[in-house]
């Protein structure tokens, strides 16, 4: 009985990676498709590309013109003079300290990303192995986590921290960056462990290893794109946090600069093309960490409900 | 229970965490939002219900919380007829698809107040670009610029279409992971029976992508109920609440007015609205299911 079913299943196993293929093939290769369909994607594409970028296109040729030119009656679209010198003197514009701020930015999302590391790490690495009395509260503690968000929680928060006297504190937007972007890192490297068999381990134990030369030696380089994954997503969920450092952060040089540029609105006279070089600054390269986990990002906000 | 033991140094530090970061000021909320609190922040002893009272009693109240649905509203389910498009472009083969949805990801990993801020300053009167270009292509008539930000309906409004544009590429992506999994078969079974192109999408793709837009809808609804960023730079300098939500008039008394008492009672209220949407969120995607 048990050496038919095997046989059964065997073949059925053998042909899915095949027809995979048959459909990978028919969904990439384009010269099935008729060309007047070919054109219209490509010119939805064309229309959709320019719409995403649109928004940072502006802020990109806004950041090189004079301020005279970003605040004239008649606006040009693109620069008739390339200021590049604007971003080396936006530093020292007198709304907000802004390289303070950039420093506040970064120390808070590095302190974040390695706290959030360090908690979830373990964490999901033994609720993906272990079965423990426990583990299903622990994990929709952690789903609740991610979709309560510090937002709704300011002025909860705000008390707590003057009551710990650490108010307007780098420390305090670490713990609330690493708090709330726990959840993601939770998940997204919980899945990675639970995608390892558990033989691996099995095998490493049998051979004399502990739980913890386990994860540290045979798991953790089978799980470093989770891992990778989960810093990017803190580091950059951290880096745009708004709303509890708006109210948890008061001194202006302890301010990211999310909070730091929304000074500038409603100025008298506004330094758009100082609010839009210090944007291209703290945009792109955070851009280019997400460009990298693209296609990892998902399973972590949705906690593997979309498969 | 030996288990347990074994298991807390492992999970023991994201526990604290959670309870040290989430946990407690929940708790310290529901508490000040029965206490007099003093602008400079001392607690003159508890008024029951009174905060709530206040809060719910305030002119603008009701205003604002039918604005908020509003803004849910229309923010998300622009966002899902959107990113329905999307994902169904982003899912054929073209050339330069690539390029496209990386271009799509940008506004997710910007800041969105830097988002914002650029389609604040397009919008200015007199030199915003976006007022100039819709002069150009004849939108509009008056050069000078019309006063979007100025006036709390257009700018909210506006406030509403940034929104949209910075929640579309989560919920395009999590349509498209949900695309993914339908199988071939199905969408070439539906066309050798003679199905056309539109009919085979509604008939056969869109039932099997239940699963991903609920879960992107049900976080949508999160997300966007709680955003503050978009409506604090579009609309923060708008004298009066004529285009507040529950989430910036939070702010307004935490900010403004230093009464943390009905900050406290009005976050009370949001927070017990989130709950209800995890609530809906748990039961219908069922997260816990295969963990």
């Amino acid at each position: 009985m048990t050496a038919i079913t095997d046989s059964g299943t065997t073949p059925r196993k053998a042909t899915r990676p095949p027809s995979d293929n048959r459909q990978r093939v028919r969904k990439y290769t384009s010269d099935q498709v008729p060309l007047g369909s070919l054109l219209l994607r490509l010119l939805a594409g064309l229309v959709v590309l320019v719409v995403f970028l649109l928004p940072y296109l502006i802020m990109f040729f806004g950041s090189v013109k004079t301020k005279a030119e970003i605040r004239s009656v008649d606006p040009t679209y693109f620069p008739t003079e390339w200021h590049w010198d604007n971003y080396v003197t936006m530093w020292s514009t007198p709304e907000t300290p802004l390289a303070q701020n950039l420093i506040s930015t970064l120390v808070i999302s590095l302190c974040a990303t390695l706290l959030v590391l360090a908690v979830a790490l373990p964490a999901s690495y033994y609720t993906a192995r272990f079965r423990f009395r426990g583990r299903l509260l622990f994990l929709f503690l952690v789903i609740v986590t991610q979709m309560v968000q510090p937002a709704v929680l300011t002025s909860g928060l705000f008390r707590q921290f003057i009551a710990l006297g650490i108010l307007d504190t780098w420390a305090a937007m670490i713990l609330v960056n690493a708090a709330f972007n726990l959840s993601f890192a939770v998940w997204i490297m919980h899945s990675f462990f639970a995608g390892i068999p558990k033989e691996v381990d099995e095998a490493a134990q049998l051979d004399g290893a502990g739980t913890f030369a386990v994860l540290t030696k045979i798991n953790l380089p089978l799980v470093w794109p989770g891992i990778v994954t989960a810093v990017v997503f803190t580091f950059v969920a951290s880096w745009n946090e708004f709303a509890a450092s708006l109210v948890l952060l008061t001194t202006a040089g302890n301010q990211p600069l999310s909070v730091a540029l929304t000074k500038f609105v409603g100025q008298y006279e506004t330094s758009w093309h100082y609010v839009f070089g210090v944007s291209v600054v703290a945009i792109v390269p955070v851009v280019i960490l997400f460009m990298i986990i693209e296609k990892r990002l998902v399973g972590g906000l949705v906690a593997g409900s979309v498969k | 229970m030996k288990d347990l033991a074994k298991a807390l140094p492992w999970i023991g530090p994201a526990v604290a965490l959670i309870a040290a970061v989430v946990l407690f000021p929940v708790g310290l909320m529901f508490w000040n939002s029965t206490r007099d609190i003093s602008q400079s922040g001392v607690d003159d002893g508890g008024v029951g219900l009174a905060n709530f009272a206040t809060v719910i009693g305030f002119q603008y109240f009701w205003p604002i919380l039918g604005r908020t649905v509003v803004w849910v509203v229309v923010v998300v389910g622009c966002t899902l007829i959107g990113s329905l498009a999307l994902a169904a472009l982003l899912n054929k083969a073209f050339p330069g698809r690539r390029l496209v949805r990386m271009a799509v990801i940008v506004p997710w990993a910007s800041s969105v107040v830097m988002t914002t801020l650029v389609v604040h300053y397009g919008l200015e009167p007199y030199f915003g670009i976006i007022n100039s270009f819709l002069v150009d292509v004849g939108l509009i008539s008056t050069p000078e610029g019309y006063g979007w930000t100025r006036h709390p309906g257009t700018a909210f409004a506006w406030a509403m279409a940034v929104a949209v544009f910075v929640s579309l590429p989560f919920t395009t992506y999590t349509i498209l992971a949900g695309l993914q999994t339908v199988p071939g078969e199905t969408v070439e079974a539906a066309r050798i029976d003679g199905a056309s192109g539109p009919r085979t999408y509604f008939s056969v793709v869109l039932p099997q992508l239940r699963g991903a837009i609920s879960v992107a809808v049900l976080i949508n609804i999160i997300n966007v109920f709680n955003s503050l960023p978009i409506l604090r730079v579009m609309t923060g300098s708008i004298p009066g609440y004529d285009a507040d939500t529950v989430m910036t008039m939070i702010f307004k008394y935490m900010q403004n007015q230093r009464q943390i008492d009905l900050a406290s009672a009005l976050s009370v209220i949001a927070f017990l609205v989130v709950i209800a949407i995890v609530a809906v969120y748990v039961r219908v995607v069922r997260p816990l299911e295969e963990v």
